[in-house]
């Protein structure tokens, strides 16, 4: 029997759908015109960004809420370099993306054609994979391969530049989920006497602890994690990308790590005799000075990337797994060891340190450490938190109580201004029952504050929290302890009214100028339809507590001024 | 140290900058690098020297192995193995230095390729120690111009570097 011929752009709008997607996050432009044309018909929903970008970023909160690849559609030359921010950050946090982008036509490549870019020579060192398609014969198992990529071992961003004449060019089409790729046989199940070391360290441990990162969520192993931590009476650190993996409010829960985390779990990795690692991969922001980081500790570590086990920090049981597969495997010969001891002394850290910075403020600021305490508060469960790039990143990680998987989306690698506010819309796309709170700085706000008009236009139930000191915070804290006070362009003069910019989007906008017409300002957001943006005015040289400097040994801890 | 790597590798287009792109931005350096077919079609052996400690390679195989177009990676200096590298030299010749010339080609079981009345091109196989010293003994002489290919190597005995 003959097979049906059909054109490439139809080939991708029907991969698309046999994957499973339904939902495509994009800007279109002339090279990109035929799929657009496909697109227009189909059942597929297509959000508009402002922003090229922006489409990258939504995408990548989209996939963080569903589990599932975000889609990304854009032209050639400027709309594809302008998702290479974007990329480059799901690159570093292990989001799975596929991304489609208009090429020049295949006769006019690298002639420096019109709206030209080498997008897969761009985009090489920041995707899992890339493909320039050559003819639309090879469509249906690149896009087979690239989601099977995306979505398997570690996660992370596939591209397919597609050249527009390739669009428009008609192939048999056949498609297969599932396929088969020579290089790459991501393992599962880890080495099972590497998992018997793993499970007598644990029962001949009297000071453990789990450290756990993005790969918690990212292969679902919640659960897994909570029964380790529970019956084996094990206290749980998280790192910045594993907030959420383990629930905030537990008595097991000792905070984030790391150059802002919290002072009890830095003395817990420094003390500890057992770190089980999983889904980690010992960022230097965690690590602190790499000489001196957990001397006592024999060190367990479980990942998905062999390459992420003795990368930075020397590992005595390496297990190359799924974390959650690992994880249960674990479970079945556990032996619980006893811990007693330790959880007492914990305790007493955990007493004697408490997170500071929780001060309500008298005049006319508020404390932003207030502020997000508050909407934590209101806000409650079935909240998903999408924050920016800077200090109300930290105070959000330390402050807003995280009890489930998938509700904090944050830059975490690649530190990325201007994620927060589209990974928020990508995120009500994904969970439209669930609240969504995107916590910003007014700098990083307007990195991608065009989107406000996104959000307006789709009809989008978003706070968005502006905590706005006026400066570029983290830069400044930087300044003020390491750069005697020399705040060098840090100061955000002439930022507009955020309220008035809200409003000219059609929007809600709001202002809090102290506590109560924070918790006031709050109360009322969360109840309202569409976007609403609150400007707090924040008390401006608030510093971030505690601190760990570059390079230093994570119990080397600045307190700071007050508790 | 310097370590051997054979690297099984799919020919598809890009996959040279691929593998050259990885040792340059993770800072691994690449001694020399060749690139040629296998007996299995549609598979492209690459076989690259590079410098540096056991953990150094241990990171350059694994995040090699993260390529996707990379099917195999194996450390051939692990093994006994056959390394070998092929190098043209253009040398100064006057008629009264040839002899000379010659007789430290045969000593080395080189061959004369080519001769013109002031040079000649000469071929040399051979692993690192034998190439530096036929370039000593040349350079008297007067070298105009060397070019070397990059070592190859094979494990010695029955066993072989397969994709699966």
């Amino acid at each position: 029997m003959k097979k049906k011929m059909i054109n490439g752009a139809s080939m991708i709008i029907s991969a698309l759908q046999k994957e499973g997607v339904d939902t495509v996050f994009g800007y279109p432009g002339g090279a990109v015109l035929p799929l657009y044309d496909r697109l227009y018909d189909s059942s597929l929903r297509h959000i508009l960004v402002r922003h090229e970008q922006a489409a990258v970023h939504a995408a990548d909160g989209y996939a963080r809420v569903t589990g599932k690849p975000g889609v990304v559609f854009a032209t050639s030359g400027p709309g594809a370099t302008n998702l290479v921010t974007g990329i480059a950050n799901a690159f570093m946090d292990s989001v799975p993306m596929v991304l489609i982008t208009g090429q020049v036509p295949s006769g006019f490549i690298g002639t420096d054609a019109f709206q030209e870019a080498d997008i897969t020579g761009i985009t090489l060192p920041v995707t899992k994979h890339n493909y320039l398609v050559k003819n639309a014969k090879q469509l249906p198992s690149i896009l087979s391969e690239a989601f099977y990529l995306a979505s398997t071992g570690r996660r992370g961003p596939v591209l397919i530049d597609v050249p527009k004449d390739v669009f428009d060019q008609e192939a048999p089409f056949e498609y297969s989920v599932e396929c088969e790729i020579p290089g790459y046989n991501p393992t599962y199940d880890g080495h099972a006497g590497q998992i018997s070391r793993a499970v007598k360290a644990i029962r001949d441990s009297r000071k453990p602890v789990i450290f756990g990162g993005g790969g918690l969520i990212r292969s679902g192993a919640a659960s897994a994690l909570e029964e380790l931590a529970e019956k084996a009476r094990i206290p749980v650190i998280l790192s910045l990308m594993g907030l959420g993996a383990y629930p905030g409010d537990r008595e097991l829960f000792l905070g984030m790590p790391g150059m802002h985390g919290s002072i009890t779990a830095n003395y817990a990795l420094s003390e500890a005799d057992l770190i089980i690692a999983t889904g980690v991969r010992f960022d230097d922001r965690v690590t602190g000075k790499l000489d001196s980081f957990a001397r006592n500790a024999k060190i367990v570590h479980i990942d998905i990337d062999p390459a992420e086990i003795g990368k930075n920090v020397k590992i005595d049981v390496p297990i190359v797994g799924d974390v959650k597969t690992v994880l249960e495997a674990i479970l079945k010969k556990l032996q619980p060891g006893d811990t007693a001891e330790w959880l007492q002394q914990i305790e007493n850290w955990q007493k004697q340190n408490p997170m500071p910075g929780a001060l309500q403020s008298s005049g006319n600021t508020v404390k932003p450490q207030y502020v997000i305490r508050e909407l934590s508060r209101l806000c409650g469960e079935n909240t998903v938190v999408a924050t920016d790039v800077g200090q109300h990143q930290m105070w959000a990680a330390q402050h807003f109580i995280i009890r489930e998987p998938q509700a904090f989306l944050t830059s975490g690698g690649l530190g990325t201004m201007g994620y927060g506010f589209p990974a928020a819309i990508g995120a009500k796309f994904a969970a439209p029952d669930k609240r969504v709170v995107c916590i910003t700085g007014d700098g990083s706000f307007q990195m991608n504050i065009q989107e406000l008009a996104t959000a307006v236009n789709n009809e989008l139930d978003i706070t968005i929290a502006i905590i706005n000191n006026s400066y570029l915070g983290m830069v400044r804290q930087w300044q003020d302890i390491f750069y005697d006070k020399r705040y060098a362009y840090t100061l955000l003069e002439g930022s507009p009214d955020f309220v008035k910019v809200a409003e000219a989007y059609g929007a809600k906008g709001m202002r809090a100028g102290d506590d109560q017409e924070a918790t006031e300002a709050i109360e009322q957001a969360i109840q309202e339809k569409g976007p609403v943006v609150i400007d707090f005015v924040v008390e401006q040289e608030e510093n971030v507590y505690p601190m760990v400097a570059p390079n230093r040994p994570i119990n080397d801890i600045i307190i700071g001024g007050e508790r | 140290m310097k370590h051997v790597l054979a690297v099984l590798v799919e020919d598809k287009p890009g996959v040279l900058t691929r593998v050259a792109g990885l040792f340059s931005r993770r800072g691994f350096n690449i001694d020399n690098i060749a690139v040629g077919e296998t007996v299995s079609p549609g598979i492209s052996r690459m076989t690259i020297t590079v410098e540096g400690s056991e953990t150094i390679v241990e990171q350059v195989v694994k995040q090699l192995h993260k390529l996707v177009n990379v099917i195999k990676v194996s450390n051939l200096s692990d093994e006994p193995s056959v390394m070998r590298e092929l190098m043209l030299i253009k040398v100064n010749a006057e008629v009264g230095s040839r002899s000379d010339i010659q007789q430290i080609v045969e000593t080395f079981r080189g061959k004369v390729v080519d001769v013109s009345p002031e040079s000649m091109i000469i071929e040399v196989t051979g692993n690192e120690e034998k190439m530096e010293a036929i370039k000593l003994l040349l350079q008297h002489h007067g070298i105009k111009e060397i070019v070397r290919t990059g070592k190859v190597a094979l494990l010695r005995g029955s066993k072989i570097t397969r994709e699966n």
